[in-house]
């Protein structure tokens, strides 16, 4: 492991201002150790804001609900206002990683987090998201890659929470010491690799994400996530849904419907929502859903509908499952899935 | 005295066998065969040394019990040392410098900037490579350092002050390769223009845990073999045939894993050098050590008080310890090297893949008339790649075939792993015989009833049969209409009576009282300094905590290594007759304070009394107080069984629940019914956990492990415990075991082994028979990963199947 300093700070304040010189946020640092591990990541200042309690917490209002960026996976996951009007994000917080790692993770590095591509992770590859040329996966081993809208980076975004809080319209506020707040949807949070392939969020190198901020669900909101892994405990997801209805009765008036795994960067599919959009959900309309997502339009690529590469066609199967299944959990018309991860 | 016993001239077969008894021999009755079923009393010709026989479990306080493990309030306590707790003064820390490519010609290796690190004490560049098959004719690749034939192969090792520096400094290590073309796929190094991992002929041999592959066969560019083996006119025996059954099985790499890496403190002095080692085997270590660095035995010591798992990686130094020694030598200071995870995933050992085509052939009534396997493995730059056992030992037939092949690739070396062969054999055997049973219109436990004499198979598969989960499973398969599918499926799993001779204990009666037993053997966790408790307890009457276990240690009388699951087989009847002539010894030694002559005096039950009724019964502890000297004690080594040629094969039969969510591919076990005989078990509650370890690894190595090599480079791109997927909580089912004692009179304790037989070979097996009832599909590949199992339901076509 590298040497490098580690300066601990309790305020933001005190953090914001140590954010230079190639300094290096520590949260939780669940995926920032793992990365120093296994030498993809080599800083020579940790700021660790790990203790700042200040954003750490829940805290309800008329419009909403905001979340301090420190406040853990396993107290989202099990906050009773989130699980009863948020349960989108109660669920995917409560079915990333494990047990351990939820107490531990934060809701700011969950976001934030970087791919979990095995060449990414490997120092002995020097790819694309590290400013060099080539990506490994196209030719190599990519059964856990992309399926959708991803240009010269198959990598899949990684984080639950990213899922549900589009779903949820959601958006950050990022700190900074000279240019004080601003609030960033996370629609736009994420920089896609054909934009720019080493920049993997829009936050600048002296920005705190501080909160996330989560507007009121319109009434008759009914929401759910779920994931699929290989295994159960301890996995990735291999594919993954997030689902918000806007019900009238048994009549959606809108849906969103949000994949993960599936592409570099959380998205949306407009195709699944327009099935469901004023239509009641019966497992029918939810399977359409489904299997409209995967022939979903470019978002932020050239790329038509879902293009499996050499190993994970099976994912193009997996995907419209987890929804229509996921559909129906956040309707109530179907139980927890004992098949999804978590 | 009453007694129930028989007289011996009231039974005929004693009475005969004693007639033939030759001098220092006597022929004693042994319970034989599984109570409840099949048990029965058998002669033994056994020396006059031997202490009595020991009864059935049930008629006795300590063995067969299963009082709390010896060492388990350690363990949990973390009181327990492992290797990488040992702290001694002036200790340096030494990392590996790993290769990074998977074929190269080492042109130089540059350490000066390395030295000159603030902290390093020593670097040591590898020139003697411990592990991989070795060239017959070395001269073919003469060079200066070892080829490099694999991605994370050690070069060189950096000892310094700290882990941290020795880390750091391991990265300053310039080594030039000169590339060579490489291949990692099995299927690829097949092929006559793959680049040769081997320029020429290679060997490797097993270690103490089995595994290696045959030495006298063929070469042909990568391919290693084939290993012929055939009994009877295979040719015949499929002309004989009514049907005949054809399948092709696949199987990935598995990696041992074992919690606690591989690892080494080596402590050189001019006189002793004394090593700490994470091993199954401090003989095999010692051996190892004296032989690398020709010094006498008697000069090398080698410590494990506790040990984090094996599996069959961790047998003789490796590179770590003799890289560790050497660096000690070098810098006159203790040296700790311990592997990280990549290190454990890539260079010691692995379960080696197979490719195997299986064809039975049957009459009518399920009689196999032959069976014919070809198969193809890879074990990296090793041999051991072969998987006959379970096709060659576990069914009776008329005629047999077996061609085994390795295949090199640039991958690192297979070594043993829990039962050699046997998973991936067993997966594609059971599916057969299953596959054979639907064709003959058979129940699959009647088929293997009519196919297997095996006595304790044959009570297991009664188990089986009467079981709550086999009475619920649909004959018909692909029976559910849901997205869910229930399955159940059986298999069987065939072991070995392997046993070490070089199997001693020494047990020493103090005046105080206590009573210490030792044995140089190590606990690689499957309990055995509990049971060796249990032994002397059962002797002197205490509870196995008070007794004093010792082990771990070459200083003690040599112990087996912990491999083929010879452990509790060999070593336990060494420590009966220890502790028997030891308690011979304190009663003569007693017996003129307590007035009396040694032959009137008994210990049972830890009291001593007289025969004749000279005194009152004292208590084992008052009648040591009065022994002559301050203590008393005897060594005892393993005799050869009693009946060498009476034993049949361990196992067990296995059954698998499963569910199959079909529109995502995922198998989800429920439920398996284990029920495994290994001769007597000394320890039910631990024998348990061995065979719910197996059943845990089986299920893990049939639905989720797989090493993945990227093709192009020749790297691993899972080399860590997140992307390697191991069974986790949520994976774990129900496990019942169902114990049969199975008594085979063939020792003082007559104790089998457990380790290898339990679980990890039939579970798998019968994973995928449970598949098969579930979707009426077979699955012929492993890991059953939702793309392997949406491939085989035939919802997805994949460009290129899942490495
Ligand atoms: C086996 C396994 C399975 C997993 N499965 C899942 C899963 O299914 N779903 C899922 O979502 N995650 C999963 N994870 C990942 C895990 O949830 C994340 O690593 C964790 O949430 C990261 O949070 P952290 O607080 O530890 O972040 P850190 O590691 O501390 O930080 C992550 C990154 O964010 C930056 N950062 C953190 N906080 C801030 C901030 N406030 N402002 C600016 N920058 C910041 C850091 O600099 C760093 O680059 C899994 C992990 C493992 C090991």
């Amino acid at each position: 492991m590298n040497q490098f300093v580690l300066v601990d700070c309790t305020t933001v304040d005190g953090a914001l201002s140590q954010l230079n010189d190639g300094s290096v946020v520590k949260a939780a640092g669940v995926d920032l150790l793992d990365r120093m591990k296994n030498g993809t990541t080599t800083p020579s200042r940790l700021v660790n804001i790990r203790n700042i309690s200040a954003l750490r917490g829940i805290h309800p209002s008329p419009q909403g609900v905001t979340i301090g960026a420190l406040t853990t996976l396993a107290e989202i996951s099990e906050h009773p206002l989130l699980t009863s009007q948020y349960t989108i994000l109660s669920d995917a917080c409560g079915s990333a990683a494990t047990p351990h790692i939820r107490n531990m993770a934060t809701l700011g590095g969950n976001l934030l987090q970087q791919l979990q591509c095995w060449y990414f992770r490997s120092e002995e590859y020097q790819c694309l998201r590290k400013g060099k040329d080539l990506c490994f996966a196209f030719a190599g081993l990519n059964q856990y890659h992309a399926i959708m809208d991803y240009g010269t980076c198959p990598s899949v975004a990684p984080s639950s929470s990213a899922v549900a809080l589009l779903g949820l319209n959601a958006s950050v506020e990022l700190t900074s010491a000279k240019r004080g707040k601003r609030t960033v949807a996370i629609k736009d949070l994420y920089v896609h690799p054909d934009a720019n392939p080493t920049k993997f969020n829009v936050l600048e190198p002296d920005e705190l994400l501080t909160a996330v901020t989560i507007p009121r669900p319109a009434a008759g909101t009914r929401s759910a996530y779920q994931k699929y892994g290989e295994k159960q405990s301890n996995d990735w997801a291999i594919a993954d849904a997030g689902v918000v209805l806007e019900m009238d009765g048994n009549v959606c008036r809108k849906a969103a419907i949000v994949m993960g795994a599936a592409s570099p960067v959380v998205r949306h599919s407009p195709e699944a929502e327009a099935v469901l959009a004023g239509k009641p959900i019966t497992e029918e309309t939810a399977r359409a859903a489904g299997k409209a997502a995967m022939q979903g339009g470019p978002l932020q690529t050239a790329m038509q509908g879902a293009q499996p590469l050499s190993m994970n066609a099976y994912k193009v199967q997996l995907f419209p499952v987890a929804i229509y299944r996921t559909i129906l959990l956040a309707a109530g018309q179907m139980g927890r899935d004992p098949s999804a991860a978590g | 005295m009453a007694t129930t016993k028989i007289p011996s001239s009231m039974d005929p077969l004693l009475d005969a066998a004693a007639d033939a008894a030759p001098a220092g021999m006597e022929t004693v009755m042994m319970p034989v065969g599984v109570p409840g079923y099949t048990l029965r009393q058998e002669p033994r010709t056994v020396p006059t040394t031997e202490p009595p026989v020991l009864p059935i479990n049930a008629d006795l306080n300590f063995i067969g019990k299963s009082p709390e493990r010896w060492d388990g309030h350690a363990k949990v306590s973390g009181q327990a040392r492992y290797t990488a707790d040992i702290q001694l003064p002036g200790m340096l820390y030494a990392k590996f410098v790993d290769a990074n490519v998977p074929h190269a010609r080492v042109v130089s290796v540059d350490t000066s900037a390395a030295e000159k690190v603030p902290g390093v004490k020593g670097v040591f560049v590898i020139q003697n490579l411990q592990g991989s098959a070795k060239l017959l004719n070395p001269s073919l690749d003469a060079s200066k350092y070892p080829i490099v034939r694999y991605a994370g192969q050690p070069i060189a090792a950096v000892a310094a002050t700290n882990p941290q520096i020795a880390e750091d400094a391991a990265k300053l290590v310039k080594i030039q390769y000169e590339a060579m073309p490489f291949v990692v796929e099995m299927e690829q190094a097949r092929q006559a223009s793959a680049p040769m991992v081997f320029p020429g002929p290679a060997n490797q041999g097993g270690t103490a845990g089995g595994g290696g592959g045959a030495a006298d066969v063929p070469q042909t560019g990568n391919i290693h073999g084939p290993s012929m083996h055939t009994r009877g006119d295979v040719e015949q025996g499929f002309k004989d045939a009514d049907v005949v059954v054809e399948s092709h099985y696949t199987t990935q790499v598995q990696v041992h894993n074992a919690l606690e890496s591989h690892g080494v403190v080596a402590d050189w002095k001019p006189d002793l050098l004394t090593v700490w080692a994470s091993t199954q085997g401090t003989a095999s270590v010692r051996e190892g050590l004296a032989g690398f660095f020709n010094l006498p035995k008697s000069q090398v010591r080698v410590i494990t008080e506790f040990m984090g798992g094996g599996f069959g990686a961790k047998f003789g130094p490796g590179n770590p310890g003799v890289v560790a020694a050497a660096l000690s030598k070098q810098t006159g200071a203790p040296v700790r090297l311990m592997l990280d995870r990549k290190e454990e995933q890539l260079s010691v050992g692995n379960r080696p893949s197979s490719d195997q085509t299986l064809r039975i052939g049957a009459k009518k009534d399920g009689t196999l008339t032959a069976i014919h396997l070809v198969s193809y493995g890879t074990a990296g730059c090793g041999t051991g790649a072969g998987c006959a056992g379970p096709a060659t030992n576990m069914y009776e037939y008329a005629a047999l075939r077996t061609e085994e092949n390795d295949v090199f690739t640039n991958a690192g070396p297979g070594t043993a792993f829990r039962a050699p062969g046997h998973p991936q054999g067993a997966f594609a055997l059971e599916q057969t015989i299953d596959e054979l049973a639907e064709k003959l219109n058979m129940d699959p436990l009647d088929l293997r009833d009519k196919i297997d004499r095996n006595s304790a198979r044959r009570v297991e598969r009664q188990v089986i049969r009467e079981s709550a989960i086999w009475k619920s499973r649909n004959a018909t398969p692909n029976a559910d209409r849901g997205h869910i599918k229930r399955g159940v499926g059986v298999a069987q799993g065939v072991w070995y009576r392997n046993i070490s001779m070089d199997s001693a204990a020494e047990v020493r009666v103090h005046q105080d009282g206590s009573v210490e037993v030792l044995s140089a053997v190590q606990d690689i966790g499957s309990g055995i300094k509990t049971v060796m408790a249990q032994i002397v307890s059962e002797q002197f009457g205490m509870p196995p905590q008070q007794v004093s276990v010792k082990i771990g240690d070459t200083n003690y009388p040599v112990g087996p290594n912990s491999g083929g699951s010879v452990t509790t087989a060999s070593l336990t009847p060494a420590v009966r007759d220890a502790a028997w002539q030891a308690a011979q010894k304190f009663l003569a030694s007693a017996a003129t304070a307590l007035g009396t002559t040694a032959d009137d005096l008994v210990l049972s039950k830890g009291e001593v009394s007289s025969k004749s009724g000279k005194f009152q019964p004292v208590s084992f502890r008052r009648a040591a107080a009065k022994m002559n000297t301050g203590e008393v004690s005897a060594q005892a080594r393993r005799i050869p069984d009693y009946a060498k040629s009476k034993y049949e094969t361990y196992g067990g039969v296995d059954v698998a629940e499963i569910e199959v969510d079909m529109e995502i591919g995922l198998i989800r076990v429920k439920r398996i019914l284990a029920a495994h005989d290994c001769g007597r078990p000394m320890n039910p509650t631990q024998t348990i956990s061995q065979i719910n370890g197996g059943v845990i690894q089986g299920l893990s190595y049939a639905l989720y492990e797989n090493r993945l090599l990227d093709p192009n480079y020749g790297l691993m791109v899972n080399p860590n415990l997140d992307r390697y997927q191991i069974a986790g909580s949520r994976e774990v089912p129900q496990i019942d075991v169902q114990l049969i004692q199975s008594y085979i009179g063939q020792s003082s304790t007559d104790a089998s082994g457990i380790g290898e037989p339990g679980g990890i070979i039939a579970t798998p097996a019968a994973i995928g028979n449970a598949f098969y009832n579930a979707t009426g599909i077979r699955i012929r590949s492993l890991p059953m990963t939702p793309a392997l199992v949406l491939t085989a339901l035939g919802n997805t076509q994949q460009t290129k199947e899942t490495a």
